[in-house]
């Protein structure tokens, strides 16, 4: 029977796990031990509802509820000095909770602290836009959309930003594959030649390691080298090719040839090492 | 196979062209030869003057953090050179200075001298860049010529030193792979004294230039609040009179025990933006000797010592069994940082350089995401450049300094 493999997340995995080996998290500190910190999540908490918070890594991680993200990112602007949105992306946790979980990395100038705001929404749930506060929201959430399909309500121009118009699918969730799905092999094949010439070319190789044997106009192998260009599937390929290290004549110097002409008749494989 | 060129359909047409308002609509890029790479602009023109702008921008997107999610942490590194590839040691150190803080490892004293020597390098190379490109779009092409030399003789000192010229990869989670090449320090030296000599040349060509002055001076303005509000970083910010820079402000690495200014423009315009670049060159020759006397003081450790994550020394691995089979784990199977995430900033040449990093525990990060400050740099044309004469897009293009290479990822 074909091992079963989770079709929501199709990224690299690791190839062995060690049983015993328990993984370590990054401590979280409690935000009492920070003053500004502390201050900051007291005025918050009074503001809007905070369903989780903590210090990791030396940064205030606040957890508010996905409605809730333009109220709070506002009143950490005004009223926190959290002056500057820095980054703002989706983390796609489909396989394990069905939604995206979405951050807010802010950067207080004053305060000289960063602090993210997270919040959760499922597939289906649309995300206020946070562009009339911040306009670099702008182009984060079109990217955002652009990656995993998070749909943005209240923004004035949610298009694809990287991928082209009429791509199809969101290319940073953990179901598409790393070189593409069946549509992308299609995309250049129809859009330059059309859908008729399919068959003529056939899908585009979106692997940039893929090697083809057989393919004599891109890849030869040392020691088995034919033509540009010769069909050599099926058995037609030749059993030897002869060795030839330098072209006719090879290259001189001083009227006298650098290396030694190859003559492979006369040449001896050693049996063992001398 | 012939192309058919009516099967290539364009996703604007030029409409408005016939209107009665008659604005035109020109597409700027993405081969314009000062469009800096791949950037496209569809431009509306009510005469010489821009209406509307809009910036689109993937033309160089390659899909970096979905690699980085199907790659292991010591596989990505390489990658990030092709993030800003005109100081890619910055990116390196931006990704290497996360994953160690995520692991909780810290570098040597030497390998973090000889990092920040290649960041400082770096800037220099960026800015050198960016002041030659600038300059030709602008119409001064003697001081192409100019910085483009010095910039080559930077690179130099960079393929001493790792032997790429371009792509460095010169910088490895732990530490730095080798030491500095003898008498590397001298020339480094040398080079610091011939390039502030330049560097008051190419000011005497330009700073005072009749022509350079007219060009730059109240084009591209972005009023602090713009900038914020667009999360400007870098020259672009301390260009609007906000005097942030993260090696001063949160310092990481050595940069709290060097001593440097950040210069600040308070005019907000392109020509405020060119003095800060020049001045930071300077302030970036005060870091680089300083350095010097912190790395021959140093010890000779360039490698953290952290067996579970960072392969041993190559003496050892080669004559110990157990660094073997550490290194060959490491390899095969990848480091394991703990679950968490972590977001990094470094001040890259172009502004903040943030890592965000998601890591479930194993081999492979569950999610990065790469904040490139040229991103934003490059969305904020949609409202720099109304209101501006067509011949003025070029200048302000040029000046904010944007990397194709990063923005795309």
């Amino acid at each position: 029977m074909r091992q079963y493999s989770n079709k929501q997340d199709v990224q690299q995995k690791s190839y062995y796990d060690d049983r015993f080996f328990i993984t370590p998290q990054l401590p979280r500190v409690n935000i009492s031990e920070d003053e500004v910190y502390s201050a900051d999540i007291e005025t918050l908490k009074s503001h809007v509802e905070v369903l989780e918070s903590y210090i990791e890594a030396g940064e205030l991680v606040v957890y508010v509820n996905a409605t809730d993200n333009l109220k709070t990112i506002t009143f950490l602007r005004d009223t926190l000095e959290y002056d500057f949105l820095m980054e703002l992306s989706a983390i796609d946790y489909i396989k394990d909770r069905n939604g995206f979980e979405i951050f807010y990395e802010m950067l207080s100038t004053f305060k000289h602290k960063r602090l993210r705001v997270k919040c959760f929404i499922s597939v289906k749930e649309e995300l206020q836009s946070v562009e009339s506060v911040f306009k670099m929201a702008n182009w984060s959430e079109r990217e955002m959309y652009d990656m995993y399909g998070v749909k943005v309500i209240n923004h004035h121009n949610l298009k694809r930003i990287l991928m082209p118009d009429d791509w199809y699918d969101h290319p940073l969730k953990k179901t598409y594959p790393l070189h593409g799905d069946e549509t992308a092999q299609w995309y250049e094949v129809d859009k330059i030649f059309g859908k008729e010439a399919r068959d003529v070319i056939g899908p585009e190789e979106r692997d940039s390691a893929a090697i083809d044997r057989y393919d004599t106009t891109r890849f030869s192998r040392l020691g088995h080298e034919v033509e540009f260009g010769v069909d050599i599937t099926d058995g037609k390929e030749p059993e030897h090719t002869p060795l030839a290290y330098q072209e006719e004549g090879g290259v001189k110097l001083f009227g006298k040839r650098l290396v030694k002409e190859l003559h492979e008749d006369k040449s001896v494989t050693l049996d063992k090492r001398r | 196979m012939q192309q058919q060129v009516n099967r290539l359909k364009p996703f604007f047409e030029n409409i408005n062209f016939e209107r009665e308002d008659n604005t035109m609509v020109v597409n700027f890029g993405p081969q314009h030869p000062s469009a800096h790479g791949q950037l496209k602009l569809l431009l509306e023109l009510q005469g010489e003057e821009i209406v509307k702008a809009v910036p689109t921008v993937g033309y160089l997107h390659r899909g970096m953090e979905k690699m980085a999610e199907n790659m292991m942490y010591n596989e990505f590194l390489p990658t990030t050179d092709r993030m800003d590839y005109i100081a890619s040691s910055s990116n390196n150190y931006g990704f290497a200075l996360a994953v160690e803080k995520l692991i909780g490892i810290e570098a040597p004293r030497r390998a973090e001298v000889i990092r920040t020597m290649l960041l400082e390098l770096n800037r220099l190379t960026s800015h050198l860049f960016w002041l030659a490109t600038h300059a030709l779009d602008v119409g001064a092409m003697s001081i192409f010529l100019y910085a483009f030399r010095e910039r080559e003789y930077a690179m130099d000192l960079i393929e001493d030193y790792c032997g790429a010229r371009l792509t460095h990869a010169s910088i490895r989670i732990g530490g730095v792979p080798s030491d500095l090449p003898d008498n590397w320090t001298n020339e480094l030296t040398a080079y610091v004294k011939i390039l502030t000599e330049e560097i008051d040349k190419y000011e005497g060509l330009l700073t005072e230039n009749r022509i350079w002055k007219m060009r730059l001076e109240n084009v591209g303005i972005i009023t602090p609040e713009v900038a914020k509000s667009w999360g400007c970083t870098g020259v672009a910010l301390r260009g609007s009179g906000i005097k942030w820079d993260l090696r001063k402000e949160m310092p990481y690495g050595l940069y709290s025990e060097l001593d440097f200014d950040i210069p600040v423009a308070q005019t907000c315009d392109s020509y405020g933006r060119y003095k800060c670049y020049m001045q930071e060159m300077r302030e970036t020759m005060k870091i680089l000797n300083q350095l010097i006397p912190m790395y021959e003081s140093s010890e000779p450790q360039l490698m953290a010592h952290a067996p579970s994550h960072i392969s041993a020394p190559k003496e050892d691995i080669m004559t110990q069994n157990y660094s073997l089979m550490q290194h060959f784990v490491l390899v095969t199977q990848g480091m394991r940082p703990p679950k968490g995430e972590i977001y990094v900033a470094t001040e890259s040449p172009k502004g903040e350089l943030g890592f965000m990093i998601v890591s479930d525990g194993s081999p492979y990060p569950y999610k990065i995401k790469l904040r490139a400050p040229s991103f934003w740099h490059t969305g904020i044309l949609e409202d720099l450049l109304p209101g501006h004469q067509l011949a003025d897009v070029v200048t302000i293009i040029g000046n904010l300094n944007i990397v194709f290479g990063e923005i795309d990822r």
